[in-house]
């Protein structure tokens, strides 16, 4: 009897164990499969040409270099945006505020930031930078939207960066007669830099993935040229790879361009995980 | 919003002066011009027959001469036809409404509240009257968001538990952040994979008409949202005390009776948080849902039929509503939905979150 119900309890448990194991393996396949799938269809477009010359015959051939261009941009007012402020936040929340409640306030508040679907990010980027501040649809009003987007990953990572560093480092850098803004700057941020920048490097690969925000902010369907203002509307990858990809007059052609962009995304996001992992490793020794 | 009228700007509904009627919600309106409601008994008045008139049935009911080459007699005919038919229901530009016009012109209704929460037709762009009803978007976006959770919970737990529990170190360290990785994916990407693989999949599974449907939405979601519910449930997992798991296993407890007896009861507010996170991010993704599940916004009866979801509406329709038009505001109001919705969720798995842990 004894002997029976062991091993019943032993063979529940391979079972169970079994079933989890295929059952991971199953989810990481899937996943897998998809970036393959992907991958597979459209490495045969990527060239030198596909990445350098823009759109043509109504994007069944050509390139996606505008797009590619006005996704850097992007990217790059972005973080102009959201990274300055976003550090002076994390560093004014983990070194000078002595109010526990707002600090905790704040902390929610950023948090329920980050829950906020994109769409509404850019309804608010329309009503606010497009419309009432007469940026129009342009890069700098798209900017600032995904700044926002940006905004409470880079609080909580710096946040998070700060915390971390031993209060040794403080105590010493005080002890020495420094400042508390010369601790700071020449104990403290050194110290927090990998991770720092390990945070930017991932919101810099959210938001060049970001498609709702810029929607009617920034993105245009199909310009010849690249963008001369921060006034210009500007292609990006994501809104590229949407339009090509549900709208068009042929959209069998239009197939291998929608796959090469979607390699490229995948790419972006990639290396900057790879990106952000080095930048980890190389400086925290 | 709710101050402004849902009839097309510049157009008026006129009546003959013999109704009684003094005012007919948007929803009447549609349904009379859609040939729904005939009588005008139904509405409330006398139980005569409703002829409504558009501008083409006055066009066409007169040769070009008696109307004028500019139009300089269509006041007079339009106030002939509205005095000459008791049942009459005219939609026409106020412009050709004169001093003289014998009928009777309707004030311009407004959305009310219980309209725009309770309606069930969502036509923003329909002539003469626009339907602002949200709850097929609503039931849309619950639909899909639920319908994915409920596709990605048993894998999402399966692997937690795989990652959490019984996987060794060297295989966790390369599952984890491969898993957090496609967390990272654009959702741009999930929806061009849905469109070209799931959709095409599920049309001839099931044999239907179009693959863009509930179901293709919240697969594709299912899949979005696994990352976020296997990484916040190991997290809550492996917070377990290891005090805890050594005297389950102490007291003869194989190490799967500890997971389901220990573990899972421990993190069990975790694991919840978790499903509330998933259905957080399942409910507010545009891109993806947009690209397959049909976007026809209709009360949703079953997977296999295409829904649309509130992310979707704002991202289909704000590029062409007119800006500060009833349809522009209607979308805001839905943005605002959609917003207090999200912010309730993550505020809501925040509190499970901090929950007593179960003894």
């Amino acid at each position: 009897m004894q002997h029976t119900k062991f091993t019943g309890k032993r063979a529940n448990q391979a079972l169970f164990f079994t079933l989890f194991r295929l059952m991971s393996y199953l989810v990481v396949g899937i996943l897998f499969c998809i970036i393959g799938f992907i991958v597979i269809r459209g490495i045969g477009v990527i060239n030198w040409e596909f990445l350098t010359t823009a759109p043509k015959d109504g994007m069944t051939k050509g390139g996606i270099f505008p797009a590619i261009v006005g996704t850097f941009y992007l990217v790059i007012g972005s973080m102009i945006v959201a990274f300055p402020i976003g550090v002076m936040s994390g560093i004014y929340m983990n070194e000078y505020a002595t109010n526990k409640y707002i600090v905790r306030v704040i902390r929610v508040m950023t948090n329920n930031l980050g829950g906020i679907p994109s769409i509404v990010f850019g309804l608010f980027g329309m009503s606010l930078f497009v419309n009432k501040l007469h940026f129009g649809d342009s890069l700098l009003a798209g900017s600032f939207t995904l700044g926002l987007l940006a905004l409470p990953l880079i609080i909580r990572v710096t946040e998070e960066a700060l915390k971390a560093i031993p209060d040794t480092y403080r105590h010493g850098s005080l002890a020495l007669g420094a400042t508390k803004l010369t601790t700071i700057r020449k104990v403290i941020l050194p110290a927090a830099f990998p991770n720092v920048m390990t945070g930017l490097i991932l919101s810099v690969g959210r938001v060049s993935g970001e498609t709702a925000p810029i929607l009617f902010t920034a993105a245009a369907y199909f310009l010849p040229h690249l963008p001369t203002s921060v006034f210009d509307q500007v292609m990006a990858l994501p809104y590229h790879l949407y339009v090509i990809a549900t709208s068009g007059t042929d959209l069998e052609a239009t197939r291998p361009m929608a796959y090469g962009t979607a390699i490229v995304l995948i790419a972006i996001v990639l290396i900057m995980n790879l990106l952000a992992n080095v930048v980890r490793r190389k400086f925290s020794k | 919003m709710f101050k402004s009228s849902t009839v097309e700007k510049g157009y008026v509904l006129c009546v003959n002066r013999s109704n009684k009627i003094q005012n007919l919600t948007p929803k009447q309106v549609k349904e009379i011009f859609d040939g729904n409601i005939t009588s005008w008994k139904q509405v409330g008045g006398d139980d005569i027959p409703i002829e409504p008139l558009r501008m083409d049935d006055i066009a066409s009911q007169y040769t070009e001469e008696e109307i004028g080459a500019n139009f300089e007699h269509l006041p007079q005919k339009l106030s002939e036809a509205v005095a000459s038919k008791p049942g009459a229901l005219a939609f026409f530009p106020e412009q050709f409404i004169n001093i003289n016009f014998q009928g009777r012109v309707l004030p311009a209704e407004t959305i009310t509240l219980k309209e725009y929460f309770g309606g069930k037709e969502w036509f923003p762009t329909a002539t003469p009257a626009a339907q602002f009803g949200v709850l097929p978007l609503i039931l849309g976006t619950l639909w899909v968001s639920i319908a994915a959770i409920l596709i990605a919970l048993p894998f999402g737990m399966a692997v937690a538990i795989y990652l959490a529990e019984i996987a060794n170190s060297r295989i966790r360290k390369i599952l984890k952040p491969l898993i957090e990785l496609l967390a990272g994916i654009p959702s741009v990407v999930y929806g061009f994979f849905g469109l070209i693989v799931i959709v095409p999949l599920i049309r001839s599974i099931f044999h239907l008409p179009v693959g863009e449907t509930a179901l293709a939405g919240a697969l594709v979601l299912a899949i979005m949202a696994l990352p976020t519910i296997i990484t916040v449930a190991e997290d809550a997992m492996r917070t377990t005390p290891l005090a805890m798991k050594e005297s389950s296993l102490a007291l003869g407890a194989t190490h799967w009776q500890t997971i389901y007896r220990v573990v899972i009861p421990y993190a069990s507010s975790g694991i919840l948080a978790a499903i509330v996170l998933g259905i957080g991010r399942a409910i507010g993704e545009t891109m993806a849902v947009l690209m397959v599940t049909g976007n026809a916004a209709v009360m949703p009866h079953s997977l296999t039929e295409p829904v649309r979801t509130i992310p979707a509406t704002i991202a289909a329709e704000l590029g062409e509503s007119a800006m500060g038009s009833v349809q522009y505001q209607a979308l805001f109001m839905l943005g605002a939905i959609l917003f207090v919705l999200t912010l309730g969720i993550s505020i809501w798995a925040e509190i499970i979150r901090k929950e007593p842990k179960v003894q």
